[in-house]
């Protein structure tokens, strides 16, 4: 026999409702090994084929563990598949070419050295994690070391993956939660109704308990599929969960890749996982049910399964589950797996039934010469290790009277959990039902969220679908009577006589929870985070009526009044990828954006805008700007178009300043303040018409200064006539600087007699600029010399730009960035908000005092500037020179007196090429603000310079000679 | 999420909305004594229930709209242009 058709030893005949196409083998790799799988496959599915029994290791005591569920939610099938760690192997199909490797076991899979933390077990029991590895203090590092050595996550790839991943935004009428046959008659009632439905299978195809039953289920079941094809109003999401329901039936959708591949194939890359946010009128519950495990001894050995694992293996993938096995069961879901595994030539040992006061005691581990029989017929060596799991599988059960039988599957079916986790987010809380031995849902649902299927009620299958189709319909707005779901009796099964389990994930038993309770975490809420039951992966979908039960116990108290702990959104994991959804960032450029690029400007982002920070050597572009002439992009400076005869009112109410009264082509300058009396922004604005003002923001102010500015006109003054358009991005903006700008300019413009008399500082004109007319032209100076600022229509932007430097090649015309901007401004002392500005500094704190007339009635923010008035107890910003010339402190270096009182800081600083040295701004202490007072200011490295408060903020040119030119 | 029926766009999401606070018309700064200044920046309702509030679309219509909310139970019982209809 070679070792490939060894591997499939496990596979049966082809089975009824099979899922896999056997006539497209291929491999996949597990543990380094190569093992057969089919299109259908899960990963598990196709391993436990060949006789895989372990898949990982557990979290805390690293114990083999094997399949429990074989569904998504199964803990003990986390693997890692190539760089993706964390995959829920018992649900992610097999592809061809798949490295499967199990996570956190080191050395291998066999033989795992972590499991050295059995050993120890007293000192990893309840709130371990609290006690142990805490003291000496001294030693936490040490132990933090060893507990990430231990710890069980995947890796993650060294190169983050080239994956898509993506948002929807949807607006079905009805969601329907489950794609069992509960949820597919609502849906198919629904859309029946005149509604478009969106229905959302966890699994790969819709179906629930229907696809792993017997003739009688796949033959409703191919029914209902053709039923909810012939509606053309659902749309089918499979793979997917709805994973969180919110306020509104505002529900989030997590959508994996469908069967064969991405979501979407074709584009430069495939989505690997999208969430759908949906606003729906009807959220229709219908989950169904998930089995509960049974507390024993040994439950957590590989080859202890749930019946529906068993069916599920059988009956999907045509996988024998075992050889010899004993079955407890309480249900008819029992009862259906001890059929199903006679069919599959499985020796039922055993059936143990609990309705008939049946019971185990515990699991126990392989005889020895069991193991050594198994061991040769696997040829020994490492293949065997590898199949077998090492020693943790099961080998037999106790029953009550100490009778001992031989199998390597125990089956337990003992009930159900019902997931109202979506439930509890519409506000629901469920309740102990003591017939039904499960939780039930309470029936105080919000406004539009209906529950169909196995968690509402129980009863026979063509009951539940006519149930679930009168939920469709009152889904889709119909009226109608909705039958009652009847309750079948079950027998309450939590827990043997023995303690094991109840937590796989987070590897807590209810010997743990116990002990919780005997130290006095008695809530199931204290208890719940005391031991982290139901706090792993599988987030308490199989654990928590177990650990209910197991508190309940501890503390003699029922079921219902322990209650159960409350489920939160997420329902299902999603990646952060997919929460974080594609880069939808705006990106704003300017028209000139591609020449600076293109002619050696590095972009720098600021906000929205990708700006020219310099082109190679900002020094120099300083220094063309004071000696000849140089030309910036400052198209986001933001511009807001004023119309109306109230504007002069706006401008009084949101300027410091008074604003009234200015004469057509004046401009001026002002500081706006919030109510709060704190500075918001500052900029000019012009009057380029009677009743037309164009007013500037900064860059980053804009959207800032026009929400402000609707704010005002909206609701305080809805009466005013004032209109505001911005205009940022219509205009190209070019500030045109240096003592040769007139000159430059006078070659360009039509229609505007540039001499100093004619067009002076802080006035601006309309007129042609290089022959596009409508551009308006502002006499400003910030930085320092004569200058002009050329608001051109943004399509003729880079015309004029280009013109502008092609005239101006014989004046020594350059550009300059946002760097070079940066040092002209503080050469001059211009503050910039934000940077020499923070949320608490007032206009005199920035020593704007000129542009607040506290004498006017109002404005934004006065009443609190009328408080603290000029020059109260608060920090002045003053301009400051190290002693040290050639120092630059960085930006923001504090200011100290004595040892440690912070007197202020270093807001701005730079070296300015013009005056040779180091210049600063920086807020001080009021009694420090003194010109020629040296303060002390500390470097990162802790040494301490001097500095000298300037008598002006200008290091250059205080009187301002130069721009008024 | 919340819905906002928004006077001009009808019922939106939340998060397309800028929450501004409660409605707290500005007293007349001429009039208004220390305190009630005070109250008007900074002291709040905070009601658990009624609520009267302002929000911005900032993502439709730009328009700042008063609503009236209950603030246990998110139910919006009135929502109007701020300034009132013009």
């Amino acid at each position: 026999m070679t070792a490939t058709a060894r591997r499939e030893a496990r596979r049966l005949p082809r089975q009824p409702g099979e899922v896999i196409d056997r006539d497209r083998r291929f491999e996949i790799t597990w543990c380094g090994r190569p093992f057969p799988a089919y299109p259908g496959d899960t990963i598990v599915s196709a391993l436990a084929a060949s006789g895989v029994r372990a898949f990982s290791r557990s979290s805390r005591y690293h114990r083999p563990r094997g399949i429990l569920t074989a569904s998504f939610h199964d803990p003990g099938c986390t693997v890692q598949v190539g760089g993706e760690p964390n995959v829920r192997g018992a649900h992610r199909r097999a592809e061809p070419g798949m490295v499967v490797s199990p996570q956190g076991v080191w050395p291998s899979l066999g033989v795992d050295l972590k499991a050295v933390s059995q050993l120890v077990g007293p000192l990893m029991g309840a709130g371990s994690q609290y006690k142990t590895f805490m003291k000496p203090v001294a030693l936490l590092p040490a132990y933090q070391q060893v507990r990430k050595r231990l710890a069980n996550g995947g890796r993650l790839p060294a190169d983050p993956r080239p994956a898509c991943y993506d948002k929807r935004y949807a607006h079905p009428d009805v969601v329907v939660a489950g794609g069992g046959p509960a949820g597919m008659a609502a849906a198919v009632a629904a859309a029946r109704a005149g509604a478009g439905v969106m229905l959302v299978e966890e699994e790969y195809e819709l179906g629930g308990h229907l696809r792993w039953g017997g003739p009688d289920e796949l033959a409703a079941l191919a029914q209902l599929r053709v039923e909810v094809e012939s509606e053309a109003g659902i749309e089918v999401l499979t793979n997917s969960v709805v994973t969180g329901r919110y306020e509104g039936n505002w529900l989030a959708i997590v959508q994996r890749p469908a069967p064969g591949g991405p979501i979407e194939a074709g584009g430069p890359q495939a989505v690997v996982e999208r969430l759908v946010k949906a606003r729906a009128r009807s959220l229709v519950v219908a989950p169904g049910l998930i089995e509960r495990p049974y507390v024993f001894e040994g439950n957590h050995r590989p080859g202890v399964m749930l019946s529906t694992a068993v069916r599920r293996l059988i009956n999907l993938w045509a996988v024998k589950p075992g050889e010899e096995a004993v079955v407890l069961t309480a249900n008819s879901s029992g009862d259906a797996a001890v059929a199903d595994l006679q069919r599959a030539g499985v020796e039922v040992v055993r059936v143990v039934d609990a309705r008939r006061g049946g019971g185990i005691v515990r699991a126990l581990g392989p005889a020895r010469s069991r193991r050594q029989r198994a061991r040769e017929a696997l040829g020994g060596g490492l293949e065997a290790v590898l199949l077998l799991g090492g020693a943790g599988g099961v080998g037999g059960v106790e029953l009550p009277g100490g009778e001992r039988l031989e199998c390597d599957l125990l089956v337990t079916a003992v009930g159900w959990t019902a997931p109202t986790s979506l439930l509890d987010m519409a506000g629901d809380r469920p309740f102990y039902d003591e017939r039904a031995a499960r939780f039930l849902p309470g029936g105080r649902l919000a406004e539009g969220v209906l529950a169909a299927g196995g968690i509402a009620g129980d009863g026979p299958l063509d009951q539940m679908v006519e149930q679930a189709r009168a939920i469709g319909r009152l889904a889709a707005g119909q009226r109608g009577e909705v039958p009652a779901s009847p309750r079948e009796g079950h027998p309450a099964l939590f827990r043997s006589s023995t303690h094991g389990m109840v937590d796989y994930s987070g590897d807590v038993s209810s010997r743990d929870l116990v002990a919780a309770v005997r130290e006095g975490y008695d809530s199931i809420e204290l208890a719940k985070r005391y031991t982290t039951a139901t706090m792993g992966p599988s987030q308490g979908k199989l654990e928590v009526a177990n650990a209910v039960a197991v508190v309940a116990e501890a503390t003699g108290r029922t079921m219902d009044e322990t209650g159960t702990t409350v489920w939160r959104p997420p329902y299902a994991p999603i990646s952060l990828g997919a929460l974080a959804g594609p880069r939808h960032e705006p990106v704003r450029r300017s028209p000139m954006q591609a020449w600076h690029e293109a002619h050696g400007a590095e972009p720098v982002v600021e906000g929205q805008w990708v700006r020219p920070g310099h082109y190679g050597d900002p020094e120099a572009e300083v220094l063309g700007v004071r000696h000849a002439v140089g030309l910036m992009d400052v198209t986001p400076r933001g511009k807001l178009d004023l119309k109306g005869p109230d504007v002069p009112k706006l401008l009084d109410l949101v300027y410091a300043n008074r604003w009234a009264g200015r004469a057509e082509g004046a401009v001026g300058y002002g500081v706006m303040c919030t109510e709060e009396g704190v500075v918001l922004d500052h900029g000019v604005t012009g009057r380029v018409g009677p009743a037309h003002y164009l007013m500037s923001t900064t860059p980053a102010g804009e959207a800032t200064v026009w929400e402000w500015l609707e704010s005002w006109l909206q609701t305080a003054h809805p009466e005013w006539k004032v209109h505001v358009t911005p205009l940022t991005a219509a205009f190209a903006s070019i500030d045109v600087a240096g003592p040769r700008s007139r000159q430059l300019m006078e070659r360009v413009v039509e229609g505007v007699d540039l001499s100093p008399e004619a067009f002076p500082h802080m006035e601006v004109r309309r007129g042609s600029v290089c022959g596009v007319p409508g551009c308006y032209m502002w006499r400003l100076g910030s930085t320092g010399e004569l200058g002009y600022e050329v608001n051109v229509p943004a399509s003729y932007g880079l015309f004029v730009w280009e013109t502008l430097m092609d005239r101006g090649a014989d004046l020594g015309v350059g550009a300059f960035g946002v760097e070079a901007q940066g040092v002209l401004l503080l050469e001059k002392g211009h503050l910039m908000v934000g940077q020499d500005t923070d949320g608490s500094t007032h206009p005199f704190a920035a020593s704007l005092d000129w542009l607040v007339e506290l004498d006017k009635h109002d404005f934004a923010g006065r009443p609190e500037l009328v408080g603290p008035g000029r020059g109260g107890g608060h920090q002045r910003l003053v301009g400051l020179q190290p002693l040290d010339p050639a120092l630059v402190p960085p930006e923001p270096c504090l200011i100290v007196e004595g040892e440690a009182t912070i007197s202020g800081r270093v807001t701005s600083s730079r070296r300015s090429p013009t005056l040779g040295r180091s210049i600063c701004l920086g807020l001080v202490a009021p009694h420090l603000a003194t010109p020629g007072t040296v303060v002390t200011v500390v470097l990162p490295d802790r040494t301490r310079v001097g500095a000298r408060v300037m008598e002006h903020r200008a290091h250059f040119d205080p009187e301002g000679v130069r721009l008024r030119a | 999420m919340i819905l906002i029926p928004c006077p001009h766009c009808g019922p939106r999401n939340a998060s397309e909305f800028a929450w501004k606070g409660e409605h707290r018309p500005r007293p007349d700064p001429a009039r208004a004594s220390p305190a009630e200044w005070r109250s008007y920046l900074y002291h709040r309702a905070n009601p658990c229930g009624w609520t009267t509030e302002v929000w911005f679309h900032r993502a439709g219509c730009r328009r700042y709209v008063t609503v009236e909310r209950h603030t246990l139970t998110n139910e919006v019982r009135r929502a109007v242009p701020a300034g009132g209809e013009r």
